[in-house]
């Protein structure tokens, strides 16, 4: 199934978590911040929450800035 | 001890830094170290999905420095709200660096869009350090709204140019009862140490460590001429004068009458 990842439309395995999206993405999960359909996630909630068609997700980290 | 004191915590460094633009994530450790500071910002982004490579937050001792997410990128109050609670959401202490920036060319701080975030961040629990355009008036507004800070720019972002808004800062310093921390367009040490010398409570500095030679050095150049101009200030700098003031006694020349 379909879903939006950072503005870019990504296939996924259905029903996948959060965190398994993370894993096949390669980005550890206590160093980014995820927002699913606009909604902030905790990062304790990666691993219950379940990707649905079409789902918006914005997978942001921290980078140099002043 | 002559420590800065923002939202009840204290620090003995006057200098903050930012974490951008440096060559490597090498130089960029070895900038903020030399530049004795504890506080140092970094900023928010779309991971590269097609490209995870490093977290640069996994080299900053947390132990050691406070890190102070800023807003960059945000165009409105609504962007820069959003960046905020992102930050708090991945851990950070409740501090951040409001930075509303519509206009990409010369990045200078929304007015408007900044107060409008600052009074929704501020009623959400944050302290609200915002990067602001030197206006007194806007100011007062920031201060009594809660802001833990002020952050008038001195020239607009990167630009090295100095204390351009220098007569506007010694208006906002005169006024605030809030710390003042000069932010962005210092480029060299002697600037930073002007703005301390003026009062200022803090420079925050990115680009005059990031986009040099040897950052390394400059973080050191730069701890030095904060603590030159805060030292300057506490002593109080002499009177400026148009009559020259001879050094020596105007008498008693070797000359040739008596």
């Amino acid at each position: 199934m379909d879903i939006i990842v950072n503005g870019e439309t990504w296939e996924i395995e259905p029903a996948i978590t959060v965190q398994e999206l993370l894993i096949s993405l390669g980005f550890e999960s206590d160093r980014v911040v995820v927002e699913l359909n606009r909604q902030i996630l905790t990062s304790s909630s990666f691993a219950v929450i379940h990707l649905d068609d079409g789902d918006a997700v914005e997978v942001i980290q921290f980078v140099g800035g002043g | 001890m002559d420590e800065l004191i923002i939202a009840g915590r204290s620090f003995k460094s006057r200098l903050m830094v930012g974490t951008g633009k440096f060559p490597s994530n090498a130089a960029m450790l070895l900038a903020i170290e030399n530049s004795g500071c504890e506080i140092v910002t970094v900023a928010l982004r779309r991971v590269d999905i097609n490209n995870p490579g490093d977290s640069m937050l996994q080299h900053i001792d947390r132990d050691r420095y406070l890190l102070l997410p800023n807003t960059s990128g945000a165009r409105d109050a609504e962007e820069a709200v959003r960046l905020a609670r992102l930050a708090r959401a991945a851990g950070c202490e409740p501090w951040i660096k409001l930075e509303v920036t519509p206009d990409p060319y010369y990045l200078l701080p929304d007015p408007i869009e900044t107060l409008k975030a600052a009074i929704i961040l501020i009623k959400e629990g944050f302290n609200v350090l915002p990067y602001m355009p030197a206006d007194p008036v806007l100011a007062r507004h920031l201060e009594e709204a809660g802001a833990v800070t002020l952050m008038p720019l001195g020239a607009p972002i990167g630009t090295n140019r100095g204390l351009r808004t220098r007569d506007l800062i010694a208006i906002i310093i005169e006024q605030a009862n809030i710390p003042v921390v000069v932010d962005a367009g210092l480029g060299a040490p002697s600037h930073a140490a002007e703005a301390m010398e003026m009062g200022a409570d803090a420079v925050l500095v990115n680009t005059a460590l990031s986009d040099t030679a040897n950052p390394a050095a400059m973080g050191e150049a730069f701890k030095k001429g904060v603590e030159a101009g805060r030292l300057a200030y506490l002593a109080g700098l002499g009177p400026q004068r148009n009559k020259a003031q001879a050094s020596s006694p105007l008498t008693g020349f070797l000359r040739g009458e008596k």
